[in-house]
């Protein structure tokens, strides 16, 4: 027991190192390092932000599921926090859903491969409320109240509109959703995903039925449009995926603007339009794990994406971060990401639970009819 | 095995055993046993149970959810590809292991044959869905050569990616398996038989009509039984190849499991399940009787 004696006298840093060294991942015994991370609910019921970085870096490991690298800049935002705390990052199943982020939450429990945090659509984050822990990041106070819950369980993190994507070479410009319907788009317009499935999917055909005159509440009309689509042979059944754009497979798709406009990379003639009359707004959750094998580590993530770093990451992912406005009013948002952003006029709409709801029942039993 | 907890049975049903002892014959297949119950039996309870399991009690409802009309269609969907993929292997691969039998039977052409068929047989899933996407799909260089030349083979749709596309695709692991399981019953036929019809005055078609038909035949459905179940179970190549509308059940499963739009049904998808082990286990029961057959007619 001398090590632990003479660890007590140490500084802070070196202390980390040692812990690190010493205890490996039972670590949060040392000075310095926070030892509840698994209740705390914020970095300063931990002891601060050093405490918080000391235990973290003491669990030596964070899991993160179902984030893919080229979904809204999270390669760079997984690479940064490396950088910035010495954490390596496990990335399982990265095309998964968010699900599939809750059936490996059930079905792992606190075994050390258990993801640590949740990046999930609305849907999913409400129906499973048991499965987090309450934690508010610092700029906490920065989130609109309506985007995030009072106790900190789940806060939204990124957002986009949905929007048509379209390779101008390919094709011509599209102005209107009525312009797909034309031969010019025959064999070449694709969906990310199967709507009764996927929650870009399920936008992207609410988009199509808000530019039909559907409304919020009636999805009908998206589901009518992509039936005619398919019966003028212009709809492909394909997941779009990165590969499928720049292969050519899906030269029009239905996606999230900030996932479409990184096509841009791959296909520099990839242009996204936002449809003006059916401006479809909607965010990402994050949520820390009840079960986390890396308590503090997850939340030092979440306090990395909900730092100004972190926010503007997303921004240069052309995502719309959910401290946008406020670091916009201070000044610290990164302005020429801002000015990339896709345009669109017009007020944006986002679906209610409720909403959602109605909108898959009526996917669920209409949608493989419309399509085959 | 519960032979031995009755003695007396034993004593007058194998007078072979030698009075009372107890046989410890099955004890080698405990292994297999253990395994079976396992990896087999184990798995198909704990779906069924789940069918039948709701928060706090049993229900039924999952199963009324099979009446929904997708779920309906992709019953039939899966039927239909079966039976279609199971037909079609059958009789393309009983004509291919024909042709083997009748060769030389230590020539090149069975041996390449034979082992290119244990190969491919086996090559289902992400890989097979992936050389047919990447072979004649639409961003395929063979598609766009033909079709700047006036032959578009996706005029009418992208076939590939529907129910049309998992027929062409099953075939090519359902004609291999058809060789693989048909040929030992195709070599059991002897030329001596063949010698006999002609010198009792048999035309090609008596032969065929009374005396190699008729042994086949029980090898033949037997093996399209299986080529049926293999093709009803299959997964990864549909998922990899069709991502919209889920026309089969296999596919619809994953749905019930994985939709993240809040569909999220998993004592759903075990009824769903439990329909394609029904489906299953009425076709291997088939299989069996048939097998049985086949043993009796090639002693």
């Amino acid at each position: 027991m001398n090590w632990r004696y003479q660890i007590r006298g140490l500084g802070v840093a070196v202390a980390t190192l040692l812990v690190l060294a010493a205890c490996g991942s039972s670590g949060g015994g040392g000075a310095g390092a926070c030892t509840t991370a698994k209740t705390a609910t914020s970095a300063s019921a931990c002891g601060g932000m050093d405490s918080l970085v000391a235990a973290a870096k003491a669990e030596g490991k964070l899991n993160i599921i179902a984030v893919p690298r080229d979904w809204a800049n999270y390669g760079a935002i997984i690479d940064g926090f490396t950088a910035k705390y010495g954490i390596p990052i496990t990335s399982d199943n990265p095309t998964g859903s968010s699900q599939d982020e809750v059936n490996a939450v059930q079905q792992l429990g606190t075994s050390s491969r258990a993801p640590d945090v949740l990046d999930i659509g609305t849907s999913v984050t409400l129906a499973n409320l048991t499965l987090y822990a309450p934690y508010k990041v610092a700029t906490w106070t920065d989130i609109p109240d309506n985007q995030k819950e009072a106790t900190g369980l789940w806060y939204q993190d990124y957002g986009g509109y949905m929007s048509i994507g379209y390779d101008s070479t390919k094709v011509p410009a599209v102005t209107s959703m009525q312009d797909l319907l034309g031969s010019a788009f025959k064999g070449k317009v694709a969906l990310n995903g199967d709507p009764t499935k996927a929650n870009a999917a399920l936008n992207g055909v609410m988009m199509a039925s808000l530019a039909n005159g559907g409304t919020v509440d009636d999805i009908s009309k998206g589901v009518d449009f992509f039936h005619q689509l398919k019966v003028k042979g212009n709809f492909v059944p394909v997941q779009a995926t990165t590969a499928t754009v720049k292969n050519g497979t899906t030269p029009v798709v239905f996606d999230w603007d900030y996932l479409s406009a990184q096509h841009g990379t791959d296909v520099p003639t990839w242009k996204v339009f936002v449809p003006a009359n059916a401006i479809l707004l909607d965010f990402y959750n994050q949520a820390v794990s009840k079960t986390a094998p890396h308590p503090a580590a997850a939340r030092l993530w979440e306090e990395y994406l909900y730092s100004d770093e972190g926010q503007n990451l997303w921004l240069k992912g052309l995502a719309r971060p959910v401290r946008m406005a406020a670091m916009q009013k201070s000044g610290k948002i990164d302005a020429a990401a801002a000015s990339a952003l896709p345009v669109a006029s017009g007020t944006p709409i986002r679906l209610s639970a409720d909403q959602a709801t109605a909108a898959k029942a009526y996917l669920a039993s209409h949608w493989a009819a419309a399509i085959s | 095995m519960t032979v031995v907890g009755n003695p007396a049975v034993t004593g007058v049903g194998r007078p072979m055993m030698g009075g009372r002892r107890i046989s410890l014959t099955w004890v080698g297949a405990v292994p297999f046993l253990g395994y079976v119950a396992i990896f087999l039996f184990l798995p198909a309870a704990i779906i069924v149970a789940g069918a039948f399991a709701s928060e706090g009690g049993l229900t039924l409802s999952n199963f009324a959810n099979l009446s929904r009309p997708y779920i309906v269609s992709a019953i039939v969907g899966s039927v239909i590809l079966s039976a279609v993929t199971a037909v079609a292997g059958a009789v393309l691969g009983a004509l291919l292991t024909y042709a083997i039998a009748t060769g030389n039977p230590r020539g090149t052409f069975r041996r390449v044959v034979t082992s290119a068929c244990g190969v491919l047989a086996q090559f289902g899933g992400v890989t097979l869905a992936f050389a047919f996407i990447a072979a004649i799909g639409p961003a395929s260089a063979v598609y766009i050569y033909l079709s700047q030349h006036h032959i578009d083979y996706y005029a009418s749709g992208y076939w590939l990616y529907d129910l049309r596309g998992l027929e062409v695709i099953y075939l090519y692991f359902q004609i291999p398996l058809m060789v693989l399981v048909f040929l030992p019953a195709v070599d059991g036929i002897k030329p001596q038989w063949r010698e006999a019809t002609d010198s009792l005055g048999g035309s090609s078609w008596t032969y065929w009509r009374y005396v190699a038909g008729p042994l086949l035949a029980p090898a033949f459905l037997g093996s399209m039984l299986l080529l049926f179940a293999n093709a009803l179970s299959a997964y990864a190549t549909a998922a990899a190849l069709i991502n919209q509308g889920g026309p089969i059940l296999p596919l619809q499963i994953s749905n019930a499991i994985t939709s993240e739009v809040g569909l999220h049904e998993p004592g759903f998808a075990k009824a769903q399940a439990v329909v394609l082990i029904l489906i299953v286990a009425i076709v291997s029961v088939l299989y069996a009787v048939l097998q049985r057959r086949t043993a009796r007619w090639l002693q």
